[in-house]
């Protein structure tokens, strides 16, 4: 029992890890804003499944898909937010790129 | 009786939501004014031990809420610079409806900053910090102007990435021990002998929760987001929201879930001062007036890292009491550049000299809260820094003792430096019709310096009785 | 075994179709799918409701909001974009190294389960749990719609022209 958890929480850790390292890739290194929502949204993937993973392993699979049912909540309040600053950022300048909004220095 | 704190701001968010009419629209300033002021005098002269007068509802609606003398403190400084940014920001609002839209955002920031002090479950610390954090997004892109969505935005990318790595170690917990709240997950990891796992949801918890409170290397974001709010949201933003999202969650985390060992204390002793020092490195260099105190903040911040750092009592006694005393002395730093920003239209310290004579409250109380936050005597900034101070000797940490002196002098010299440029230079032609700012912009400042004064004042007398016990509640 | 690895695979590789597809509608349809894959994964592990959640939400709902927030703005204009996918394939292929590099870092000290799982029988029902237990979540998730609708007004709502 112990070493079946232990792969599979092997297994998915391996997997979690290289999905958020994905999504950091993702953040830091492109040049459009949109993407880089996209790319917190990976992330937010990527520790959902821990979070899953998590339940299955301690047997509180309940409280497990609490947690992953309220995430996705703020998930789903948080992407119109950052949208609308996108679009508003597209209004004031007409266009996405990263490097044009640079005005604050710092 | 404390479930009120929650309950109250969000029955009147709904009912200054409700279709009734265009009168309701009025009321919003006297509920955000009203809010604040029963949360202070519930504190101060209530009797909210949880237990106290328990209300019709406690029987079904089981929230679990947890009140010591640290979440009190916290509930004051909350209480105190909502009303100071409620005041400022009526005045500095556009319209009718840009009023509107920031009094219910305001009370909605109260309501999640509540929330955040006073949960003892691990999860909903998290949830109420996103909801904090993504309020603050939205206050401070609230005019719509480009600088707001920029730093709004820098904003949102870094705290999400941050409150990510801390559900990880949630995440973690959850699987080492099956439990979320505090208590539980406490009793669950001290029965275990040794647990590899928990050192990586440790690490997840530090850099999520530095990213969080702007300690360096983390700390970009910290001023462009305080530059680009507009100034009413700057002074609840530098004031309670970045510190309560971080630093709070950090002490609480470090607390009540986690022991602290001798490497985690060195990792905090460490970013504390780097981040005392860069901060104050950083500050000389600035002309914008915001973005000094923006890097001011995060200098000040080190100096509460270090007293939580030390893990003695006394140590995190003082670092409660330098929080307050931040707390109140930004807010009022904040209310003075938005004063002279109000008057003068800009915030280039090149530009402007010799204000002294043209706004003399604002000058006095902006004097005040610098010596203040250098660490002068009898003001309250010099006893919190003391205390800081002492419990780094009695523990041992004599060069940090030396460095942290250091870094109260630089304190002291680019503030001397902004006040004798921004006040005291020869008078200008250019600004010779500036007058003393509006009562809304003058009566925060005034409230906040008398506080100041007032704490550091009576100090002797109220250490004994106020200050000290706070070691008792975080053992 | 062999099905979790696989859907384990589809995850990753959705993953990173949408960080490196070439344009945006791509992009959110590798989200979706990769949404979609964790929602299999959810099933896989016994977790109906987070699943149910998960596939209709995450999937489907923010795919919509990220398409109307892409044909809201403008792509670059035509000239730019032959320049800009060198410039891509030039950043992002550093990517596999770091992802193997991940890999290996991870292989070599692998998570080690040396705890015991606790023996208190927990509560089972999902709905009990969520609405008996957790009234400080549900507190915060009304708060949370509140934030989010005035987050929405704020930005979205234009400002009428006789106030």
């Amino acid at each position: 029992m112990n070493n079946d958890f232990s792969i599979l929480v092997n297994l998915y850790g391996l997997f979690v890890i290289l999905v958020f390292i994905c999504g950091l890739y993702c953040i830091m290194l492109t040049k459009n804003l949109i993407r880089i929502l996209i790319g917190i949204e990976i992330l937010a993937k990527a520790v959902t499944l821990m979070v899953i993973v998590a339940g299955y392993v301690s047997n509180h699979m309940a409280v497990a898909q609490t947690f992953v049912i309220t995430v996705i909540i703020i998930e789903v309040v948080l992407v119109p937010v950052v949208a609308g600053l996108i679009l508003g950022i597209f209004q004031k300048t007409d266009t996405l790129d990263v490097q044009k909004i640079r005005n604050l220095q710092g | 009786m404390l479930s009120l704190l929650l309950l109250l701001p969000l029955a009147s968010v709904i009912f200054l939501n409700l279709p009734i009419g265009k009168w309701v629209r009025g009321t919003a300033l006297y509920f955000a004014l009203i809010l604040p002021i029963v949360q202070i005098s519930l504190l101060l002269f209530g009797n909210i031990a949880p237990g106290a007068i328990a209300p019709f509802y406690e029987k079904t609606v089981k929230l679990g809420l947890l009140f010591d003398d640290t979440s009190a403190l916290m509930l004051l400084i909350i209480g105190i610079l909502v009303f100071c940014s409620v005041i400022v920001g009526n005045f500095l609002a556009e319209s009718e409806y840009s009023k509107f839209k920031f009094m219910n955002l305001v009370i909605l920031t109260l309501l999640a900053m509540n929330g955040t002090v006073l949960t003892s479950d691990l999860f909903s610390l998290y949830i109420f910090i996103e909801i904090t954090a993504i309020a603050s997004f939205i206050l401070i892109a609230m005019n719509k102007d480009l600088f707001g969505f920029e730093g709004a935005f820098k904003y949102v990318v870094i705290s999400t990435i941050a409150t990510l790595l801390m559900l990880s170690g949630i995440a973690i917990v959850l699987m080492v021990t099956g439990e979320s709240s505090f208590s539980a997950a406490k009793a669950a990891l001290q029965s275990l002998d040794s647990c590899h796992v928990i050192k990586l949801a440790i690490v997840l918890f530090l850099v999520g929760l530095f990213l969080k409170s702007g300690m360096v290397p983390f700390h970009g974001w910290v001023p462009d987001a305080y530059v680009a709010a507009p100034p009413a949201v700057a002074i609840l933003l530098a004031g309670c929201a970045t510190k309560i999202g971080g630093l709070y969650s950090l002490l609480r985390v470090f607390d009540s879930v986690f022991t602290i060992n001798f490497q985690i204390q060195s990792v905090l002793l460490a970013v504390g001062l780097i981040s005392a020092i860069i901060g104050a490195l950083g500050a000389l260099a600035q002309n914008d007036m915001k973005r000094l105190l923006a890097y001011s903040s995060i200098s000040q911040m080190g100096y509460i890292l270090l007293g939580i750092g030390v893990g003695t009592p006394l140590g995190k006694a003082g670092a409660l009491f330098h929080f307050f005393n931040h707390s109140i002395l930004k807010g009022l730093l904040f209310t003075n550049s938005s004063a002279v920003e109000n008057q003068t239209k800009t915030r280039d310290l090149e530009k402007l000299k010799g204000l002294g004579s043209r706004m003399p409250i604002t000058a006095v109380t902006s004097v005040i809260g610098s010596l203040s936050t250098a660490g002068i005597p009898p003001l309250s900034g010099f006893w919190s820094k003391l205390i800081i101070l002492i419990a780094l000797w009695k523990a041992g940490f004599y060069t940090l003792v030396l460095f942290a002196a250091l870094i109260s002098l630089l304190t002291l010299s680019y503030f001397l430096s902004m006040q004798r440029q921004l006040f005291f230079g020869k008078d200008s032609v250019v600004w010779k019709d500036v007058k003393e700012a509006d009562f809304s912009l003058v009566f925060p400042a005034l409230l906040l310096a008398s506080i100041t004064v007032g704490v550091g004042v009576l100090f002797p007398y109220i250490v004994g009785s106020i200050i000290l016990p706070f070691k008792g509640s975080i053992l | 075994m062999t099905l979790h690895i696989i859907v384990l695979t589809a995850f990753l590789a959705f993953a990173l179709w949408a960080v490196l597809a070439r344009t945006l509608i791509q992009s959110t349809i590798g989200l979706a799918l990769a949404s979609a894959s964790v929602s299999i994964i959810m099933f896989q592990f016994d977790a109906p409701w987070a699943a149910v959640f998960e596939l209709s939400v995450c999937t489907a709902l923010i795919s919509v909001v990220f398409v109307s927030t892409i044909s809201l703005t403008n792509p670059p204009p035509k000239n730019e974009i032959s320049m800009l996918y060198w410039d891509r394939f030039k950043r992002f292929a550093y990517l596999p190294i770091f992802l193997l590099l991940g890999g290996f870092l991870f292989l070599t000290n692998k998570i080690p389960i040396d705890f015991l799982a606790p023996h208190i029988e927990p509560e089972k029902d999902f709905r009990l749990v969520l609405w008996n237990l957790r009234h400080m979540d549900l507190f915060g998730q009304i708060i949370l719609l509140f934030v989010g609708v005035f987050g929405v007004v704020v930005f979205f709502k234009e400002r009428p022209k006789n106030e």
